[in-house]
């Protein structure tokens, strides 16, 4: 589904990403993990198509097209989510609007007539109970006046409300209790289906524990150093962010 | 990817300004330049009695003894009084009665701009008075308002017909003597609505009025008399449309409403005439005087404004709240873009017991518009137990436009209770890259955005005029990214 060759990317100027290359398929969870500083949220910024991160070498083909030539809208359109790190807020445009804006927007490209108000409402009844998420979360303006576990719940309730075919989540538990991981981690479960796949970016194993991964990569100053599957994730919990920065530097010794 | 997104909006921006076009009905003017001469000839040819002649050179007088304002946030440009054209009407045929006999070309034009005079119009209860240049041409349905006692015709019409009831309240509430362009007003106005709802009567139709300069030079002097007597109820709509023209065109014109006892006045307005262009060439001038007296207790007067167009705008509908426990409201959503200016508010006059106003103003600024807000509220020593709550919020899309907000406070009451409240923001491109992510383009973004800050105002808004309100606010703003 998603295809990644040698993508080098800066950010003004300065180059983050020095070479990545990775391969998602269709019913895959891949973790992300690294350092602060490696390049993990700059990765998440060029899929979605963020200005600011420049492209400046490699390729990125998703579902046989070339990403890098679609605009954000059209990468959405086309499946792809983010659950970002900081979701921001609107006030004065409530949830309500701005789901049914995206929907019917995706709906329209692809070819299907929009939803009628009643269906819609369903849907997100439905999606809110599915998510766990808190009735008055929803009836609000985006975000507004959310604390950050609420904000992080109201990306997966959407994520569930747009059905994506690849979802990226951007450091999803940063700033989650326990409870609210669990909520979190259930409803990225719950929304798991053999055509579609996660990119699951997280400092912690702690989120990992309950999102299962089936490949976690290790990524360190712009590159992927190591890829192996979910065993990896509780070497560096136990052993360290250092214990990578060690082997890759004798790496290049040796 | 920013490549794609200036194309989208190169696309959106470059759209005409949708009414902007010229129609080609004979119109009889006469020579530029004001003078007593000029007036004498305007009360002429309206076939106006001595009284009004009388009142309109008394405010030609008063008017050469006036200098215009500095004080406002504005760059207002040299207007030349001698330059302007102070009287074009189409030329008329008599009195018709029925809709067949109306000029076709002037038929037309009001159908060009969405206006239907049929009876269709009925059908969705709106009865309307349209204002070509300077004279009324039809009133509709007059007959049917006419059975429930309710006077809505033109304010020419209304000299002749009821003088007692001009004569009673007109500059009552706007002397001749108010300001500079009150005065020019009051000299030269050409024509406009009147509106008398008597007493308990509830008027079952929203009341509207369009408004268009067409002729070049021509300065627009409307007059709008509106009273509402003890237990009546009206909703007053007011919708502008200009063609598109390079001279600068003055509309300096003024609304007067009247409220007695336990009466009430919703008087709500779409504004959107030309702006001027991209580089801030042409474009209407639009300095207004609009208050309302709420005489009698109990009554209320409630403005809501968008306004979109307009090169200058400069207008402070205000409420004087004269009777006990009468209510005053100003709702407004004004928008600059590329090289707009607004200086626009309101006065709250506590006088009367208990009264009560509410401001909310929804400032918008674009491109390398100049909005500013501009609000007095009043509260004299006598009104006892006053209230008001203002919020002036506002909107910046971009670094090179800005907002201004002066508020004052004069409260010579102590039992008086006043809140204000203050917000700035702006749509950072966070806030559109979000939308984005979700599949939303960046116009449907602002237009989201937008709409959601001026929401309590469009709802405030008559049904129709709301969704019009919405479009437009969308339209105003193409091609400016946060």
């Amino acid at each position: 589904m998603l295809d990644i060759k040698n993508l080098k990317a800066s950010i003004t100027g300065k180059n983050i990403l020095k070479g990545i290359s990775l391969h998602v398929k269709r019913g895959e969870i891949h973790a992300i993990m690294g350092p602060n500083g490696s390049g993990k949220s700059t990765l998440a910024s060029v899929l979605v198509g963020r200005e600011f991160a420049e492209v400046t070498e490699g390729t990125i083909t998703y579902m046989g097209n070339n990403l890098l030539e679609m605009s954000p809208e059209d990468r959405a359109k086309e499946g792809i989510f983010l659950g970002f790190q900081y979701p921001i807020e609107i006030p004065g445009v409530s949830m309500v609007n701005f789901m049914k804006t995206a929907i019917n927007e995706k709906r329209k490209h692809l070819g299907l007539e929009p939803l009628s108000a009643s269906d819609f409402l369903k849907m997100m009844r439905e999606k809110k109970e599915l998510v766990e998420i808190d009735s008055k979360l929803a009836n609000r303006s985006v975000n507004e006046g959310f604390s950050g576990g609420e904000k992080k719940k109201n990306e997966i309730f959407q994520m569930a409300m747009l059905e994506p075919k690849l979802a990226i989540l951007d450091e999803t538990d940063s700033g989650l209790d326990i409870d609210a991981l669990k909520i979190v981690a259930n409803g990225v479960n719950k929304l798991k289906r053999p055509d579609n796949a996660f990119i699951v970016i997280t400092h912690y194993q702690r989120l990992l524990d309950y999102i299962v991964p089936d490949v976690v990569h290790v990524l360190y100053d712009g590159r992927i150093v190591k890829t192996a599957g979910k065993e990896l994730a509780l070497e560096l919990e136990a052993k360290g962010y250092d214990w990578i920065k060690k082997e890759v530097e004798n790496n290049v010794v040796a | 990817m920013e490549k794609e997104q200036d194309k989208i909006l190169d696309e959106v921006t470059s759209g005409k300004y949708k009414y902007g076009f010229y129609s080609d009905i004979d119109t009889e003017q006469i020579e530029k330049g004001l003078s007593e001469e000029v007036v004498k000839i305007i009360s002429a040819k309206k076939n106006e009695p001595d009284w009004l002649l009388e009142f309109r050179l008394k405010a030609y007088r008063h008017w050469l003894t006036m200098k215009m304002p500095t004080w406002p946030n504005l760059k207002i440009p040299e207007i030349d009084y001698q330059d302007i054209i102070y009287y074009s009407a189409p030329r008329q045929k008599p009195k018709l009665n029925s809709l067949d006999d109306v000029d076709p070309e002037l038929k037309k034009t009001f159908d060009r701009l969405g206006i239907p005079l049929e009876e269709q119009k009925h059908l969705s209860g709106v009865a309307v008075d349209a204002v070509m240049d300077s004279v009324s041409v039809k009133t509709t349905f007059k007959e049917t308002l006419a059975e429930m006692g309710i006077i809505f015709c033109s304010f020419s019409d209304a000299v002749k017909e009821y003088p007692d009831l001009v004569k009673r309240y007109m500059g009552t509430v706007v002397p001749y003597t108010d300001n500079f362009y009150a005065s020019l007003n009051s000299a030269v106005f050409s024509d406009g609505s009147f509106c008398y709802i008597p007493k308990g009567v509830r008027c079952p139709m929203e009341l509207s009025t369009y408004f268009r300069i067409n002729a070049a030079n021509t300065g627009q002097f409307e007059r709008t008399l509106l009273v509402a007597d003890e237990e009546s109820y009206v909703s007053y709509l007011e919708g502008c449309t200009a063609p598109s023209r390079d001279e600068n065109q003055l509309h300096a014109a003024i609304v007067e409403i009247i409220a007695e006892k336990n009466a009430e006045v919703k008087y709500s307005t779409v504004q959107n005439w030309y702006p001027g262009d991209k580089d801030g060439k042409g474009g209407i001038l639009n300095f207004v005087t609009k208050r309302g007296m709420c005489r009698g207790e109990n009554s209320k007067i409630s403005w809501t404004q968008i306004e979109t167009g307009s090169a200058i705008t400069w207008k402070y509908p205000s409420c004087i709240l004269r009777g006990d426990n009468s209510t005053g409201e100003f709702y407004s959503v004004a928008v600059t873009n590329n090289h707009q200016q607004a200086d626009t508010g309101t006065k709250m006059i506590h006088i009367g017991k208990n009264t009560k106003s509410t401001i909310v103003s929804k400032g918008i600024s674009a491109g390398k518009g100049q909005n500013s807000y501009r609000g007095l509220v009043k509260i004299l020593k006598n009104a006892s137990n006053a209230r008001n709550f203002s919020q002036c919020d506002s909107l910046l899309l971009g670094d090179k436009c800005g907002a201004h907000t002066f508020p004052y406070l004069e409260v010579d009451n102590q039992t008086a209770i006043v809140e204000h409240e203050a917000t700035t923001s702006k749509i950072g491109e966070d806030q559109i890259f979000y939308c984005n992510q979700r599949g939303i383009s960046t116009e449907d973004a602002i237009g989201l955005i937008v709409n959601g800050y001026a929401r309590e105002v469009i709802n405030k808004l008559p049904m129709e005029f709301a969704v019009e309100a919405q479009k437009l606010l969308e339209i105003s703003l193409e091609g400016s990214v946060g």
